[in-house]
């Protein structure tokens, strides 16, 4: 590779591929938006430092998601989006496993969602969420690739006049074996794309994979060591302008006035512009003006009753709901008789506080509205979400928005709706009645305004009430979850029945052989917003269910990875991912003093993964290290086993943070946290050793990657903490409690 | 009017004093490798060299900088030829990868001053953030990119 940021220039290729809306080609003399493939010696695949798409039809589209060109380079539309779970690669390795071309000439971009929209929603869902890129997408890629290979060797078989059978493709050549004849795919692609099939051809089954399965570099990290990769921060237009913004520091509240004099005759101000709940300052030259005057006004809100409350008063209140009945998700057996009846009871109360995203690039978009055309450069999740939001917002038509989807700097699930593009929006129109009207703005939300307008994961409190038997083992078991609803937080679903799946996952469908057990669910939400958080429900569940096991077994007097091992009797897939962790995480041999291990298992989006966490505990001061994480993980299938390996190990430091120090909190209807030095990151200094063992079950079910190794970190290392010191952590942080043994 | 050099190319930077580097070099001089995370030196996303120095850029004004050497990502090399770069595509480290430039800027300076490094350095004296984790990653590609340096 050439290293500098690419440019038509360079990397110019024959035909449809270097072809480039006038936008984007007009801006690389700057390098801002240049456009141009991988390396000079390709041995792999490749994605450009620009991701998005140019949105059009190619004359070399064998269908809408592959093109190939004459001289054989393969472009792989990707309908995801790329935020470092490493879907970019993962979802093209599924269809070059049935496409069977030279992985070094394959090219991978986001796919447009304005084509999507105008090719009858061609690409689906163009969702990356709930780690579901893989599991909800191999059959879709490797349909395409087997559908495009079969066409490419019709067209082989067809021009030699022999029978497809006959005919094999491999490494970008189709072959006729008996004559040893053979055609290039860039020879063949104009014929195949006009193959209609009669049925689409059947997949390879597991044991014909040669490359699903394999340990495959991520196509993006090249242009993440030079500084090209392009985000949606990044974005670069002649006539740019800067917006700084401040939403009412109380969500839900109003904008009631502003004194615009303290801007009064400054030639960088372009414009103030007053959103119904936000403030907006549109300045010249660079974001820090625009920034530094939005810090100049002082605007009025209307706060409302949320204005008076606060954290305790949450706590109160989630706690209170524990003391009712909830809405029953699932209910076997009799409680009521069994509980009572048991030989021993016990009762606990866990509670989880907000937690903010914190993605390392803040919410951003730059908005373009040309005309009644809009380009908008983001960072989303879901282009095809912010397709519709930005047309719905706008008032043009869908047909009309391009939304130029880039790198994201860190999801974890903010950046699925979409709510900062609507915000960017606003401000462009805004600028139709100043006399720069339609120029580009980019607009930037500051760390801290970043913390306090997020969708957090939601607060709230779970109890447990169970019976043991005379030998310590569950008779029968109530969980209680009482939490926030982000399907009503976000307006997605009323959730009539009361019982929302993302709060109750992880517990109410709970593998574990207990006769009786009930789940319920108390929605409840106060007016912080709530969303999807990393590994959403799990976040929590796992924490709550996985640290009462181990109470239960401390209870007992039972080995707490034996404990579960009783319970999970018979289901194998839980019991080789459980056993793989304990196994390799050292379970059960002996320990230097101060050190003690904890372990705990949960199924996320399909994956089921077991960790083992091994801490020192100094018991007078309180205070520990994480020495070591041992992770074993089903995921069904692996794809990319490299991707797999770093996805755990990213889950398990994202888990840590919120472990150690995550917590937000409110004060006068605000959020208290607005920056890193008051909601802290696990750093270097607190990273342990990650080892991942894959356990693929290769079944029927397919897992996510992206966030089940979040969910189990935080209970084993609470388990870990009660086998060194006695204590148990039935609330988060962990950081909020004294562990020294005076205390 | 400011003159600084950025990697080694003189510019002359005409803006309120008050302005951080970050903003100068993002808004004015185009280079974007440069990220913004805080704003307030916690997390290091905007790691640049000040006449050699590793420094936060999103927390010195531009005003105190006249006659400064700045080195950015781009600045490290045009082929991404750095060792540190180099041992950071072999790790396969970045997941995001917004606050990579930053790490690497970090980590570059970081091996002057140690090219043996132990853990305990590192932990010591690397304190940015990534929010995506991959610190474990990163650690390997730390200790490979000091052996190749020495070779």
């Amino acid at each position: 590779m050439d290293g500098s940021i690419p440019t038509p220039g360079k990397t110019a290729r024959p035909g449809g591929l270097s072809r480039r809306r006038f936008v984007l080609t007009a801006l690389t003399a700057t390098g801002g938006l240049a456009i141009g493939f991988g390396s000079k010696h390709a041995l792999a695949a490749s994605v450009r430092n620009t991701p998005w798409t140019d949105h059009q039809t190619l004359p070399s589209d064998l269908d809408s998601w592959i093109a190939i060109e004459p001289d054989d380079t393969v472009l792989i539309r990707y309908a995801r989006s790329e935020m470092g779970q490493g879907s970019m690669t993962a979802l093209p390795m599924m269809i070059n496993e049935e496409l069977q071309a030279d992985w070094a000439k394959v090219r991978v971009e986001y796919a447009s969602a304005n084509r999507s929209y105008r090719e009858h929603n061609v690409y689906g869902d163009m969702s990356s969420v709930g780690s579901h890129s893989v599991r909800d997408s191999h059959a879709k890629m490797q349909q395409v690739g087997a559908s495009a290979r079969v066409r490419l060797v019709q067209a082989a078989a067809t021009r030699w006049g022999v029978k497809p059978e006959e005919c094999v493709a491999d490494k970008s050549v189709v072959t006729h074996v008996p004559t040893k004849r053979s055609f290039r795919y860039g020879e063949l692609a104009a014929d195949a794309a006009r193959i209609k099939l009669d049925k689409e051809p059947a997949l390879k089954t597991q044991a014909q994979y040669t490359f699903i399965g394999s340990e495959v570099k991520r196509l993006d990290v090249p242009y993440k060591v030079d500084g090209s990769a392009q985000y949606a921060m990044d974005t670069k237009l002649p006539g740019m302008v800067f917006a700084a913004i401040a939403a009412c520091p109380v969500r839900g509240g109003k904008l009631k006035a502003v004194d615009e004099a303290p801007l009064a005759g400054d030639p960088n101000i372009v414009k103030i512009v007053k959103l119904p709940n936000a403030l907006a300052v549109v300045a010249k030259g660079t974001y820090w003006r625009a920034k530094q005057a939005l810090a100049k006004l002082h605007p009025e809100w209307d706060t409302g009753a949320a204005g008076a409350t606060d954290t305790a008063l949450f706590n109160k209140e989630y706690r209170g709901e524990l003391d009712k009945v909830g809405a029953i998700a699932r209910n076997d057996g009799d409680i009521d008789k069994v509980i009572p009846a048991a030989a021993r009871q016990m009762q606990a109360v866990y509670e989880v506080p907000y937690l903010a995203h914190a993605t390392m690039e803040p919410m951003n978009a730059t908005i373009w509205i040309q005309g009644d055309r809009l380009d908008a450069w983001v960072g989303s999740q879901a282009a095809n979400r912010a397709h519709a939001m930005a047309a719905k917002v706008s008032g043009l038509k869908p047909e009309n928005v391009y939304i130029h989807n880039t790198y994201v700097g860190g999801g974890f699930g903010r950046k699925s709706t979409s709510d900062e593009i609507a915000q960017a929006i606003l401000i462009a129109k805004a600028l139709g009645s100043t006399p720069i009207h339609s120029a580009p703005v980019k607009m930037i939300w500051t760390r801290e305004e970043d913390m306090r307008q997020d969708h957090y994961r939601p607060q709230g409190a779970c109890s447990f009430t169970a019976g043991l038997d005379a030998s310590g083992m569950p008779q029968g078991w109530r969980i209680h979850t009482a939490i926030g609803s982000i399907m009503r937080s976000l307006g997605m679903s009323k959730v009539p029945n009361g019982i929302e799946p993302l709060a109750v996952e992880g517990l109410e469908d709970n593998p574990y052989q207990i006769p009786a057990t009930r789940v319920e669910c108390s929605l409840k939400n106060t007016h912080i917003e709530v969303g999807f958080w990393r590994s959403v429900g799990a976040s929590q569940n796992a924490f709550f269910i996985e640290s009462f096991m181990d109470e239960m077994a401390a209870a007992g007097g039972h080995d707490p990875y034996q404990f579960r091992r009783q319970l999970l009797k018979g289901n194998k897939e839980w019991l080789a991912v459980l056993d793989k962790a304990a196994e390799k995480g050292d379970w059960g041999k002996p320990l230097a003093p101060g050190k003690a291990r904890g372990i705990a298992i949960h199924m996320c989006y399909n994956t089921i993964a077991a960790e083992v966490v091994e801490i020192t505990m100094d018991t007078a001061r309180g205070t520990f290290s994480v020495d070591r994480v041992t992770v074993a993980v089903d995921p069904g299938h692996v794809v990319n086993a490299l991707g797999v390996k770093e996805q755990m190990e990213g889950g398990v430091i994202f888990a840590l943070s919120a472990a150690l120090y995550g917590k937000i909190t409110v004060k006068n209807g605000v959020v208290e946290q607005g920056n890193f030095d008051s909601y802290r990151m696990v750093r270097y200094a607190q990273a342990p050793k990650i080892d991942v063992y894959m356990v693929p079950s290769n079944g029927k079910r397919w897992g996510g990657c992206g966030e089940p190794g979040a969910a189990p970190l935080t209970p084993a290392l609470c388990n870990a903490i009660f086998s060194a010191t006695g204590k148990r952590i039935r609330s988060l942080p962990i950081m909020d409690h004294d562990l020294s043994a005076s205390a | 009017m400011i003159n600084i050099t950025v990697n080694g190319k003189p510019e002359q930077i005409d803006i309120e004093p008050d302005t951080p580097l970050l903003w100068v070099i993002r808004d004015i001089v185009g280079l974007t490798g440069t990220k913004y995370g805080c704003g307030v030196s916690e997390c290091g996303a905007c790691t640049v060299h000040i006449n050699g120095q590793p420094l936060r850029s999103c927390s010195v004004p531009i005003g105190h900088l006249d006659g400064a050497s700045i080195t950015t990502i781009e600045g490290l090399s045009n082929d991404r030829s750095h060792p540190v770069q180099q041992a950071w595509i072999e790790e396969d480290v970045p997941q995001c990868g917004w606050c990579q430039s930053g790490q690497i800027m970090a980590t570059v300076a970081f091996l002057k001053q140690y090219p043996n490094p132990t853990n305990a350095d590192i932990n010591a004296n690397l304190t940015n953030i990534c929010r995506c984790g991959t610190y474990e990653r990163m650690r390997r590609a730390v200790h490979r990119a000091a052996k190749a340096m020495k070779v």
